[in-house]
């Protein structure tokens, strides 16, 4: 068992207040240590949802940094300001009518043609993709490239906060991967097969036999089922 | 015959709009044994080149495209630190940006420092070139020995525009009395046609929010073109081929007796006179369509 | 009676270190406003501008002259004494666009001119008439 005395603690400056925390902590259960509650800018806790969009810069040092509350461990001498919400038009656009070609990203997201590769997007997002990249991928038309290079994008916001042209990169990262899917890759095969199955009537005598069944029935049948070693 | 290998900056207008142009530009080198090598990475390089003295950022898309040449003849896929361009606004800006990187230290040293996600920043090295200007260096006559069908008969006006010449001293050719496109012209066989508003500028970017002006400009030199006697007007810019090509219903929409003037890449003239097939010249992506005419002179 | 006064020295000064051009050589021949192709859409010809920026006059900001301007460098070609008119014409845009003003908004273009145009033709645009 550790002594509160032996436990490592280290300084943050949470919105200029100064706090002292334990220093294992991430900086969102450092905030909440200190006695803030959440109640914007946190969600899953995970690292996945996106909410907890964090802006710090540390003691002596000019660099503005991105990140994660809920990943990023404390570090003596942050700096912390929460960014819970960007704000950003997300476009209408019905997947079944566009067009996959550069002209659709120009067409929703025009702001694109802005953009003067400085590469701060890509400094800023705490997922470290490469996001001036996938953005000159979809003002280039290359729908592929921004697919992937996007795939990890939590649309967390920092990199449209920090943008001095004014482009929000995860909603084009998200239309380039909609449009990837449906007009690119196309539907996987195996689904195509498996809903022919369905529609040739393959599974119709199986369901009916379970729904036949009773509850002893439905048990048995579970308990004696197919089980990966 | 050895190919050499050189970088290659497309912009992106030549991955979209402008197709044709890369197509017969990919293709017609090949068969000058010039292989066109495109970087893996490349980003838009922010036309046009910005004149505020004081200005840095502007500069960082164009330099960082250079440093991705600088990459590429580190690893081998080119012979030369030289970037090869199709677009004038993209040789025009690249050039510039180039130039004001040697000439100001601290300039220089703040972009470099802007390039710090980068492997190692841009040096300095690479020597910007327009494809018209690797030809001129090749020699002209390796151009005529690939013919396989002369454009004689073909009625060709060259048009320059702006940046391809402008400032004086950064242009590929005399400002006021270029002759390089005339030489790749003859060159292929075909007969030029001189008019005065070859260097005349199409209206440029004001196109998106001022297209009557465009339109008017487009006119003007279109319509001194076909009094000179042009059957074609050859084009080594996407912008001026759009303004002075599919905004020509916007023209006859002022000038409702204007009729129409095809207008095609210098490239795609190449290609047509290599003997490459419909991929490489690519006709179809033309508006107006080229190829009635072409067939007129018994050139397809 | 116009009359130099320190702010009309300061906005000249300034238009000269944005621009690093000569301005003071200018003698008025009008070589750069007949070469020039925009000037039906003009307010004042090129060479006018360049003379209110001689006087340090800042309405030379709130011409339209500035932002019809194509970049097209012909004035720079054809200047006896030098000057790139195109460079100070810059300068006066940039002193314009710095004070957060745009010329031309995104927003007025339709789809389908969005998916019609070049992109060069929008990325230069905004680049020469959007802060």
């Amino acid at each position: 068992m550790m002594m509160e005395n032996d436990k490592k603690m280290v300084t943050i400056y949470v919105m200029g207040k100064k706090h002292r925390v334990p220093a294992d902590l991430t900086i969102m259960k450092a905030m909440e240590y200190a006695g803030h509650q959440f109640r914007r800018g946190a969600g899953c806790r995970g690292g996945f949802c996106g909410s907890c969009a964090t802006i710090y810069r540390k003691k002596g040092s000019y660099k503005l940094l991105g990140a994660l509350a809920c990943q990023k461990m404390v570090e003596d001498g942050m700096y912390i300001a929460q960014i819970p919400f960007s704000p950003a038009e997300k476009k209408t656009y019905k997947l079944d009518e566009l067009k996959a070609d550069a002209g659709t990203f120009l067409e929703y997201y025009p702001e694109i043609a802005r953009c003067l590769a400085c590469n701060t997007c890509t400094k800023a997002c705490p997922q470290d993709l490469q996001v001036m990249d996938f953005v000159q991928a979809a003002l280039r038309g290359d729908i592929t490239t921004v697919a992937k290079l996007s795939f990890d994008c939590l649309s967390c916001g920092l990199c449209a906060v920090r943008c001095p042209a004014e482009i929000v990169p995860y909603n084009v990262g998200q239309l380039a991967r909609r449009i990837y899917s449906r007009y690119v890759v196309g539907p996987t095969e195996h689904v195509l097969v498996r809903v022919q199955e369905v529609e040739e009537g393959k599974f119709d005598e199986e369901i009916k036999n379970l729904k036949a069944l009773d509850k002893a029935g439905l048990k048995k049948l579970y308990d004696t089922r197919d089980m990966e070693a | 015959m050895t190919t050499m290998k050189v970088a290659y900056y497309p912009g992106c207008t030549l991955k979209t709009t402008a197709k044709n142009f890369e197509a017969s530009t990919l293709a017609s080198a090949k068969e000058l044994g010039i292989d066109l090598v495109e970087p893996g990475r490349w980003n838009c390089c922010g036309t046009v080149h910005a004149l505020a003295k004081d200005d840095v950022m502007h500069h960082i898309a164009p330099l960082r495209n250079l440093l991705r040449v600088e990459e590429m003849k580190a690893e081998g896929k080119v012979d030369d630190k030289k970037v090869v361009t199709l677009c004038a606004m993209c040789y025009n800006t690249l050039k510039r940006s180039n130039q004001v990187f040697k000439d100001d230290a601290d300039k220089r040293k703040k972009v470099q420092e802007n390039m710090e996600n980068e492997a190692a920043p841009y040096g300095g090295s690479v020597e910007v070139l327009h494809l018209l200007e690797l030809l001129r260096e090749q020699g002209w006559d390796k151009v005529s020995t690939r013919v396989t069908k002369s454009l004689k008969g073909l009625k060709v006006a060259p048009y320059y525009g702006c940046l391809l010449l402008r400032p004086r001293g950064t242009g590929l050719d005399d400002a006021d009395n270029p002759t390089i496109m005339e030489d790749l012209l003859k060159a292929l066989g075909a007969e030029v046609v001189d008019f005065p508003y070859k260097l005349k500028c199409c209206g440029s970017y004001h196109t998106v929010q001022m297209k009557e002006a465009v339109a008017d400009l487009s006119y003007r030199i279109l319509d001194q073109a076909k009094r000179a006697g042009a059957d074609v007007v050859a084009m080594a810019c996407p912008l001026c081929e759009y303004n002075l090509g599919p905004r020509q219903a916007e023209i006859r929409k002022h000038y409702p007796s204007f009729g129409s003037l095809p207008v095609v890449y210098f490239t795609q003239l190449m290609a047509l006179a290599f003997g490459l097939g419909d991929e490489a010249t690519a006709f179809g992506a033309n508006t107006p369509d080229p190829r009635p005419l072409l067939k007129e002179r018994g050139l397809i | 009676m116009l009359s130099f006064k320190p702010e009309n020295r300061a906005f000249r000064d300034k238009v000269k270190e944005l621009s690093g051009e000569k301005i003071d050589l200018c003698f008025q021949c009008g070589a750069c406003s007949s070469g020039c192709p925009m000037t039906q859409e003009m307010d004042y010809l090129p060479s006018k501008v360049i003379r209110m920026t001689q006087l340090g006059l800042e309405e030379a900001l709130d011409s339209k002259t500035i932002w019809v301007c194509t970049t097209c460098f012909n004035c720079e070609v054809r200047c006896p004494r030098g000057i790139d008119i195109a460079n100070v014409m810059e300068a006066l845009r940039t002193m314009v666009l710095r004070k957060k003003y745009n010329r031309v908004n995104l927003e007025d273009l339709t789809a389908e001119e969005l998916r019609e145009l070049p992109p060069i033709a929008i990325v230069s645009n905004q680049r020469k008439l959007t802060a």
